[in-house]
């Protein structure tokens, strides 16, 4: 196997073992105000780092593309209480568009 | 032909629809990303968590080390752990079940699940959710992948702008009041600052950290809410 595999069966058993965890955690624990305050600061973050990553970067670098009509396209259809599957179609839509147009790269 | 489903197995139905054609992105791209076809369907049988397993790709792709691709996936895959705690909590499953529960807990399985009301629909939400996205994730991540080697470029299909959509699709909804919207513009720029200073998958780990400091701090300074569980009734209508 190459190294990557092995990375990829670390990573997919340390997937399995954090979701494993919480079910593990005793109920006092869970009642924490911290930790359920933690956990939800944490994924609005990761989110909207996600979004960043996703609609900005090349490597490491920032650009403007396609990717951002998607990204403003989606918050359209978002705006309009569009089922999740229109956003994502939406998104697609918007970049096929602007690049088949020449708008954007 | 959905007469006689219930609303929580209605949602959980579209969801499992609606990230399960995602998966087709995720395949393609992880192909893009020079992942084999068996590495790419491991990582959506074994690992399950798009948001890692997108991370994991997006790492590899930018010319990351495998070791790098690990931190980012399991890093983004911690919050699974208080989904785990949250479905425990709610749906209070019996020692058995817990194995396979664990596997399809997930944004789309939990949110599913604590939007409904009462413990019949929380249950049929979450597990509508859980097992439809993972049969259908993993179904579309080999169209995704066998399309992907044909079709070389997935930003010509517009896989890259699904993406985007997909995330920003999984944020909206949680952008219920001011406090949630400055987390998120907070962390999109710091993320912005760090891409161009450090390597690629380390910006989603610097801003993961840097708000989980944030969380804690700001806890600590309102004790008051805390005693009284006003944040986490403020945390309850955010999920």
């Amino acid at each position: 196997m190459s190294e990557l595999s092995w990375w990829i069966l670390a990573s997919c058993l340390t997937a399995y073992a954090i979701k494993l965890c919480g079910y593990f955690v005793p109920r006092k624990v869970l009642d924490s105000p911290l930790m359920t305050h933690v956990a939800s600061t944490l994924t609005v973050a990761l989110l909207a780092s996600l979004v960043t990553v996703n609609a900005f970067t090349s490597g490491q670098e920032l650009v403007i593309d396609a990717r951002i009509g998607a990204l403003a396209a989606a918050i359209i259809a978002l705006i309009f209480k569009a089922p999740y599957l229109v956003v994502v179609l939406v998104g697609a839509l918007a970049a096929v568009l602007l690049r088949a147009t020449g708008l954007a790269a | 032909m959905t007469r006689g489903l219930t609303p929580a197995t209605k949602m959980g139905l579209s969801i499992s629809i609606a990230t399960g054609l995602y998966g087709i992105s995720f395949g393609a791209l992880s192909i893009a990303a020079g992942l084999n076809l068996w590495q790419t369907v491991a990582l959506s049988a074994l690992m399950f968590t798009g948001g890692s397993q997108f991370a994991f790709i997006g790492v590899i792709s930018g010319g990351g080390a495998g070791s790098a691709a690990f931190s980012a996936a399991s890093l983004l895959g911690v919050r699974n752990a208080v989904y785990g705690m949250q479905i425990k909590q709610t749906l209070r499953p019996h020692g058995r079940h817990v194995p396979w529960m664990a596997q399809v807990t997930i944004d789309e399985s939990t949110a599913v699940s604590l939007g409904q009301a009462g413990i019949g629909e929380k249950r049929r939400g979450f597990f509508t959710a859980g097992i439809g996205v993972y049969v259908l994730w993993n179904l579309f991540t080999i169209i995704g992948a066998l399309l992907g080697e044909r079709m070389g470029d997935p930003a010509a299909w517009g896989l890259d702008g699904a993406a985007v959509a997909a995330f920003i699709g999984l944020l909206w909804p949680r952008l219920t009041s001011m406090q949630p919207v400055l987390i998120a513009v907070a962390a999109a720029i710091l993320t912005a600052l760090a891409v161009p200073v450090s390597a690629p998958g380390l910006p989603i780990l610097i801003t993961a950290v840097a708000a989980a400091l944030y969380a804690v701090f700001s806890v600590r300074t309102k004790p008051a809410a805390t005693e009284h569980g006003g944040l986490r009734s403020v945390d309850e209508e955010q999920a």
